[in-house]
């Protein structure tokens, strides 16, 4: 009784940003930012973009792209760290836009980077039970990074819908665990506009610790090891950890490669591991099976092992491509994404 | 414009959603709830429209109203839907690329805010039809 | 129905008026325009008061009773409404007034308008205007009136050559009209490089091409025909009074470029007169932008449809020229209290026909056309004037 990925779908804004316009406004060293961050530019939402019109159009291009009823999607959820309104439902608009109401359920998820992939765990639960037919689970962000903090290098703009649900499933996800605790590595408190981090705490017992665990605890539960898969994706906050935590565990670079998005797209928060899965899922080949392990800080590790099956190959052109999203970037000065970004208060 | 008000035509404007005259096939967006051509003979059904058409006028407003102030300059436009009606809607494209003629499809973007703390408007605008890499 | 004279008039200076209120501004007008026509308040029957926006403007609905009290009428009971057609206010009070007399209904009649457009910020000011567009379907998108007008003007442009220069020359020549009257707010010429060189409002509209917020009022006494000799020697008659509806968004309109109630509006005033476009000797037309006028020498049947910007131009239409416009200066000299233009367009013709224009007299004009349109012309109204019956 398998359940996975239906469809998916992913959106970019247009505009980015590169380091070195950023580093020239703060004095910094934008060669040596690049050497640490492995993140040459960003992505900017455009001034009408936030959280709530990228979902959306994520979930329009996943459902364009599987041909989906909208009426079938039983549950919405969208995972985001920046969601519009601190109270009111993401998701409510989403399902409002993509002509999924009303008879469905719908909530907002939030936890830092992984809310997008809790969202498929849930959508996994309920769909794999039953209890609904399809489930849209989101990540979307307009991630926050204060001016000048390192933040700003890598806090970028997309969003990515996958729809789950047992019938025609185009990826199977065979099996998922999770590893969670209470690590205060990155937080935004009610009302601030930007997040606090803990600088290098956010490494070592964040990111690491959490990502090898899920990822460590899944393949002892599946008895797999990074030979048995084609591709792996890790939460990529920028270049340098999704790499160091591949090889950590066994992976190749190989099997990274084509989900590492973040040198070209910065760090997309609640879509940033789902949209490497998105890129990947663009090239794979039935048969192909694909590793994943999303994060979180505050803290906590998605892992997920997926099957490809052969229905991608009617997915394959059906949307933008993650590749195509990332091409044709229009290039923005720091003035001008101060605007996109809200920085410039009237 | 009010919450209520907003509320109200949220998903023709979310997602195109206009009528159309059963009568005499007229298409119309926005909504009427009487055909003028067909008037007391109407029947008018919601018609959800595709979202493509091409740009029949514009200008680029660089003096705007309140609620618009922060996304000077912005390009206004006239759309002709493929259908057959006309909208009003604004294109997001460089000032260089609008033109009379452009084909242009829909997206879904925000159309303003009440305020910082007010009710945030969502709704359609469009973009040259031809973007990212011609999808 | 009978025939309709127009027995006083009276206009205050339009500007930004900032030591004068609503209500005085109204009583201002209305005051001279009864002293013009030599009678008693205790003559008039009702009162007709075009007003667009007191509600956003000035807080203040109920104009129709505010004014009757403040213009020391309110002992005496008359029959006051307010009247409101967005821009084309003032033109509607002044068409519900002449169908007052007309039917028999009452014999005197005040016919004004005022606007007090000043009291608010130009944000609200602009906002408020917006109102006479589509909300749901324009505002909303981000439309604004120069926005709406400048789509026409480039659509013109693209479909019949019209240039930025001819839409100038539109500003550059009412400004040297209202260079000639002491109550228009601009009374500075302009060049066609100063309207190029101004402030870009909505591409290809220059602030230099659009109508100014301005406060004023203008008034009219109106009265059957056949006693208007009783009064003044010099009544003018109402020849023709025509309005129009078209839809209230500039979308749905079959022709962008086209003001079709205008056009509705004209041809029912020149049959309901007898006349036809070259007839008329002189017309004050809605300038609200530059783009507005050229569609109005169009709409009228002044020029064929896309001629209106070379017309203007070649100085057909400058004092002096073939079919003169907007000697006044316009609503882009003048100033355009909305409520108020449409009046103080018939007071133009008044002063005109009478011979009483002053520097911008148009010598042995005889018939006059007044175009008064609300929004982006979903209401268009025209009346003709002459000094015979």
């Amino acid at each position: 009784m398998s359940v996975g990925i239906v469809s998916y779908g992913a959106y970019i804004p247009r505009f980015r940003i590169k380091v070195e316009e950023i580093a020239k406004v703060w004095g910094d060293n934008a060669n040596s930012i690049i050497d640490g961050l492995m993140v040459y530019e960003k992505s900017v939402p455009d001034i009408d973009e936030d959280t709530i019109t990228i979902a959306v159009e994520a979930a329009r291009s996943a459902i364009k792209r599987g041909r989906v009823n909208p009426e079938r999607i039983e549950a919405v959820f969208t995972g985001s760290e920046s969601h519009p309104y601190a109270v009111k439902p993401t998701s409510t608009v989403v399902a409002e836009a993509i002509g999924a109401t009303p008879n469905l359920t719908a909530a907002d998820f939030e936890f830092a980077c992984k809310a997008g992939t809790a969202a498929i765990q849930a959508c996994v639960g309920l769909a794999g039970s039953g209890m609904i037919d399809l489930g849209l689970a989101i990540g979307s962000d307009v991630s926050q990074g204060a001016p000048g903090d390192a933040l700003e290098y890598t806090a970028a703009a997309g969003g990515v819908a996958y729809i789950i649900g047992k019938k025609e499933i185009a990826a199977e996800i065979e099996s998922t665990y999770s590893f969670t605790t209470d690590t205060p590595d990155f937080w935004r408190r009610e009302g601030m506009p930007y997040p606090e981090h803990g600088g290098r705490f956010t490494g070592e017992p964040g990111y690491f610790k959490h990502v090898t665990s899920a990822a460590t605890g899944l393949m002892e539960k599946l008895g797999t090891k990074p030979s048995d898969y084609k591709y792996a994706i890790f939460h990529q906050p920028n270049g340098k950890f999704p790499s160091r935590v591949a090889k950590m565990l066994g992976f190749s670079s190989e099997h990274i490669k084509p989900g590492l998005v973040v040198s070209r797209l910065g760090n997309t928060y609640s879509g940033s591991c789902m949209m490497g899965l998105a890129a990947t899922l663009d090239i794979a080949k039935p048969g192909d099976r694909i590793f994943v392990t999303a994060f979180g800080s505050g803290a906590g590790a998605d892992a997920f092992s997926i099957n490809v099956t052969d229905r991608i190959e009617e997915l394959r052109n059906g949307a933008p491509s993650v590749e195509e999203l990332l091409a044709d970037p229009i290039y923005i000065n720091y003035s001008t994404y101060a605007r996109h970004k809200n920085k410039i208060k009237l | 414009m009010s919450v209520p008000r907003f509320w109200r035509r949220l998903k023709n404007v979310y997602n195109l959603i206009g009528t159309q005259c059963e009568n005499c096939g007229m298409y119309y967006y926005p909504p009427r709830s009487l055909c003028p051509k067909c008037r007391r003979s109407s029947l008018i059904i919601p018609f959800k429209f595709k979202g493509e058409g091409e740009v029949l006028t514009y200008t680029i407003v660089h003096s705007a109203t309140k609620d618009f102030e922060k996304h000077v300059p912005y390009i206004l436009a006239i759309i002709k839907l493929n259908e057959g009606p006309n909208l009003t809607s604004q294109v997001i494209c460089s000032p260089e690329e609008i033109h009379i003629g452009m084909k242009v499809k829909s997206v879904f973007r925000k159309l303003g805010e009440e305020s910082e703390k007010g009710m945030i408007y969502y709704g359609t605008k469009f973009v040259p039809l031809l973007n990212h890499s011609g999808k | 129905m009978r025939d309709v004279a127009i027995i006083g008039v009276g206009c205050t200076e339009f500007g930004e008026l900032w030591e004068k209120s609503f209500r005085e501004l109204f009583v201002e007008a209305g005051v001279s325009a009864i002293q013009d026509a030599n009678i008693q308040g205790g003559k008039i029957d009702a009162l007709f008061v075009g007003n667009m926006s007191g509600g956003r403007f000035i807080e203040q609905e109920h104009l129709g009773a505010l004014i009757a009290d403040y213009s020391g009428l309110a002992s005496l009971h008359i029959a006051s409404t307010r009247v409101e057609a967005a821009c084309a206010s003032g033109g509607l009070a002044l068409r519900q007034g002449i169908i007052a007399v007309a039917s028999g209904y009452h014999d005197i009649v005040i016919a004004g308008g005022a606007e007090k457009m000043t009291d608010v910020d130009v944000e609200t000011t602009t906002h408020a205007l917006t109102a006479a567009a589509d909300r749901e379907w324009e505002g909303v998108m981000g439309a604004t009136f120069p926005g709406l007008y400048a789509m026409i003007a480039r659509l013109h442009m693209h479909r019949y050559g019209t240039t930025q220069e001819q839409l100038a020359s539109v500003a550059v020549k009412n400004h040297h009209n209202g260079s000639m009257n002491p109550k228009a707010q601009f009374q500075n010429e302009i060049s066609i490089d100063a309207v190029l060189n101004s402030i870009m409002v909505a591409d290809p509209l220059h602030v230099f091409d659009c109508s100014p917020i301005t406060d004023g009022a203008a008034a009219v006494v109106l009265a059957p025909a056949d006693v208007a000799k009783k009064y003044t020697d010099t009544p003018i008659y109402v020849k023709a009074s025509a309005q129009a509806s078209g839809t209230l968004s500039l979308h749905d309109r079959p022709d962008i470029t086209t003001l079709d109630a205008t056009v509705a509006a004209g041809n029912r005033a020149y049959r309901m007169a007898g006349l036809s476009p070259k007839d008329i000797d002189f017309a004050e037309v809605h300038d609200c932008f530059t783009i507005a006028e050229i569609c109005a020498l169009e709409d009228l049947g002044f020029v064929k449809k896309g001629e209106g910007g070379k017309a203007t131009e070649s100085g057909m239409t400058a004092i002096g020229g073939e079919i003169p416009i907007n000697p006044s200066g316009g609503l882009k000299a003048c100033g355009h209290p909305v409520g108020a233009t449409g009046v103080k367009q018939a007071v133009e013709i008044v002063l005109q026909l009478r011979g009483e224009a002053g520097k911008r007299e148009i010598a042995g004009a005889e018939i006059g056309l007044t175009h008064n349109v609300g929004g982006s012309g979903g209401t268009a109204v025209v009346h003709i004037f002459g000094r015979e019956r």
